[in-house]
């Protein structure tokens, strides 16, 4: 018995050591990479508590963190404030339109059995194929025809409507898996259709929901293009737009606006660091079971 | 508690056909298995009582009522799944009380219910616990609570215990009988294991391919199987079955052994016929006794109360159960005598012909 096990002894021990090689090797490379990640943000920072002149005397020095004149100016003597507000409400509109239409349709799409469900779903799926940007024209001539254009509506009625294939698309691929007598047993429970969707499904996907929530909210706040199509009232203006106001045709006060960058960059740091969890547990769900 | 009449139910699935017209009685505080291979339609049949699905034809009553378009909360029922289906993001006392605060159960009442059900299956100080944090058997107990909490005039159990490992199943197979004796509610349970539903029933509906086979108490369904189906359905070992015909002394096989039978059934002889013995109405003659059948030792399995031999005889494998212990080698030679008495007969159909 000793000598046949003898081999695979060895054999285990050789698989070991080469997976801990392998995860050492690894470990570099991710550290590596997370200081390439880190550099612009961390530049970033530092620039916003320092004076224009600082920054090009000493670029990566660590600055004085007491000296928040910068801050100070960006939210006392522009529209910093009102851009961020805008912000908020566009995107918070817009993930919050995206969670709730999303998870209806793709709990429609993947609990009911119907005909149209695969068709539905492919519409949806359709969306996600096409850069929405390639349609700007028409869709500027759609919401003038609405009367939304230069309005914050403009950009969270075209921003649900990017977010909503890829939230369908997530949220109808978990839901499916989620087990059918869980749903019999709420429907014996004596459960409303509406409320084994609330009370059963909903709290199960959370996770895909903070997915779909994370995905869509970073490109939506960071989003450039749209506001400066739609947008012209200063008072309807979002972060990204806003701050190119911050670079002057001759003279750029480039602590002010490292500052006003840092201020735009926190509120979506946050909101990852806080969703990371579910996040991650979202994107390996089903790996490993 | 209520009777339910199942009256010439059927379910198609489009053109595929997979229950075709049953016809099951049960009454008031009863417990009833329906058992039978996997895709006999035993567990559909289970969902349509549920009114999970819907009955493509004939009538379910529960009581005095017709059910068959009524939804399943209002049937008054309760069920417990073969996955246990907890709710995983609620507490156990949470999972129980679920069904009750739907229904607006004042909450005095209902933790009152909930702790009473607890106790009875031993749950107490399980209560705020996550389904997660529970072991298969605990899942199974929370699952019945649930169903217990609710008072319901009928249990549903669709293969309540599948998921456990064997002990477990044997506990809790017990487990559930005695819960029933002390409710005494109607309960319908769905098994594919035969065992278990020998075991725990009162009534037996054995299904095949979406017919019922035979309806009855589990000893008289062993000791005088309708047709050739139940009988090698029910009973383990399995029944055997040896293939003849008709003679003047009895049975005659093709060798020209002839197996004598006790009550002559009256049909002309030359007729081919069927002969089922069970494994253990069957014991070891010396070899060239008249009337036994002569066999080859295959294999010996020993499980310390008694002994499974399986024999080459002509026509196939013969299956022997043999209390006593004995020294037999593979190869040897034997010959194995049926007790006539117990001997089953079944027509070319597979239908029982009456001889015992």
């Amino acid at each position: 018995m000793t000598i046949a096990f003898a081999p695979s002894a060895v054999s285990a021990q050789s698989d070991t050591s080469r997976s801990i090689s392998f995860a050492f090797l690894a470990q570099i490379i991710l550290i590596l990479n997370s200081f390439i990640m880190l550099y612009p943000v961390v530049v970033m920072v530092f620039s916003a508590f320092k004076s224009t002149g600082e920054i090009f005397e000493h670029p990566f020095a660590i600055p004085d963190f007491t000296q928040v004149q910068n801050f100070a100016r960006v939210l006392g003597e522009t529209s910093m404030p009102t851009y961020f507000l805008n912000s908020i409400v566009v995107t918070g509109a817009s993930i919050l339109l995206i969670l709730v239409l999303g998870t209806m349709a793709g709990y429609a799409v993947a609990r009911y059995e119907s005909r149209t469900n695969t068709f539905i779903l492919l519409f949806f799926l359709a969306g996600l194929m096409l850069p929405l940007k390639l349609a700007v024209i028409p869709l500027f001539i759609l919401l003038r025809d609405l009367g939304l254009l230069d309005s914050r509506w403009s950009l969270i009625v075209t921003y649900t409507a990017i977010g909503l294939p890829s939230a369908v698309f997530i949220m109808a691929g978990f839901l499916r898996s989620l087990p059918s007598e869980l749903e019999d047993a709420a429907r014996i429970d004596g459960a409303s259709e509406p409320r084994i969707m609330w009370s059963v499904m909903l709290p199960l996907a959370r996770p895909p929901m903070a997915i779909a929530a994370i995905q869509n909210a970073v490109p939506i706040w960071n989003d450039f293009f749209f506001p400066l199509v739609f947008i012209q009232t200063d008072s309807a203006k979002t972060l990204p737009q806003g701050l190119t106001s911050f670079m002057g045709e001759y003279t750029t006060d480039w602590g002010m606006l490292f500052a006003g960058l840092t201020i735009a960059a926190a509120p979506i740091t946050l909101l990852y660091i806080a969703l990371s969890r579910q996040f991650i547990q979202g994107m390996t769900a089903g790996a490993v079971k | 508690m209520a009777n339910v009449s199942i009256r010439d139910v059927r379910k198609s699935f489009g053109p595929v056909s997979i229950i075709k017209g049953v016809n099951v009685d049960i009454e008031d505080g009863e417990f009833v298995i329906l058992v039978g291979p996997s895709g006999c339609g035993k567990s559909t049949l289970l969902r349509m009582i549920a009114g999970l699905e819907d009955i493509s034809g004939g009538e379910i009553r529960i009581g005095p009522r017709v059910v068959n378009d009524v939804p399943p909360k209002d049937r008054d029922i309760a069920m417990v799944f073969q996955s246990y289906a907890l709710y995983p993001h609620m507490t156990v006392a949470e999972n129980m009380a679920f069904s009750l605060k739907l229904k607006g159960t004042p909450q005095a009442e209902q933790k009152k219910r909930v702790a009473d059900a607890a106790a009875s299956l031993g749950l107490t100080p399980l209560l705020d616990r996550y389904p997660r944090q529970l072991s298969g058997g605990q899942r199974q107990r929370v699952a019945m609570g649930r169903a217990i909490v609710r008072d319901p005039q009928v249990f549903l159990f669709d293969e309540p215990l599948s998921n456990l490992d064997a002990k477990l199943r044997v506990a809790m197979r017990a487990e559930i009988k005695e819960l029933h004796q002390r409710l005494k509610t109607t309960t319908v349970y769905v098994t594919h294991d035969q065992i278990e539903a020998m075991t725990m029933a009162d009534k037996i509906v054995v299904m095949h391919d979406g017919v019922v086979e035979q309806i009855g108490a589990p000893l008289e369904l062993y000791d005088r199987p309708a047709n050739r189906f139940v009988a090698g359905f029910i009973g383990s070992p399995s029944m055997n079955f040896i293939d003849g015909y008709l003679d003047a002394g009895g049975l005659a096989l093709p060798s020209g052994t002839v197996l004598p039978l006790d009550v002559r059934p009256a049909i002309s002889a030359g007729t081919k016929l069927t002969y089922g013995i069970r494994p253990e109405h069957l014991q070891l003659a010396a070899v060239g006794t008249p009337g036994a059948i002569p066999a080859t030792v295959s294999v010996i399995e020993p499980t310390g109360a008694d002994t499974t031999l399986i024999a080459k005889a002509e026509g196939g494998n013969v299956t022997v159960v043999l209390r006593e212990r004995f020294h037999l080698k593979p190869g040897e030679a034997i010959a194995l005598k049926p007790a006539s008495s117990q001997a089953h007969l079944f027509d070319d159909a597979g239908v029982r012909v009456a001889s015992t």
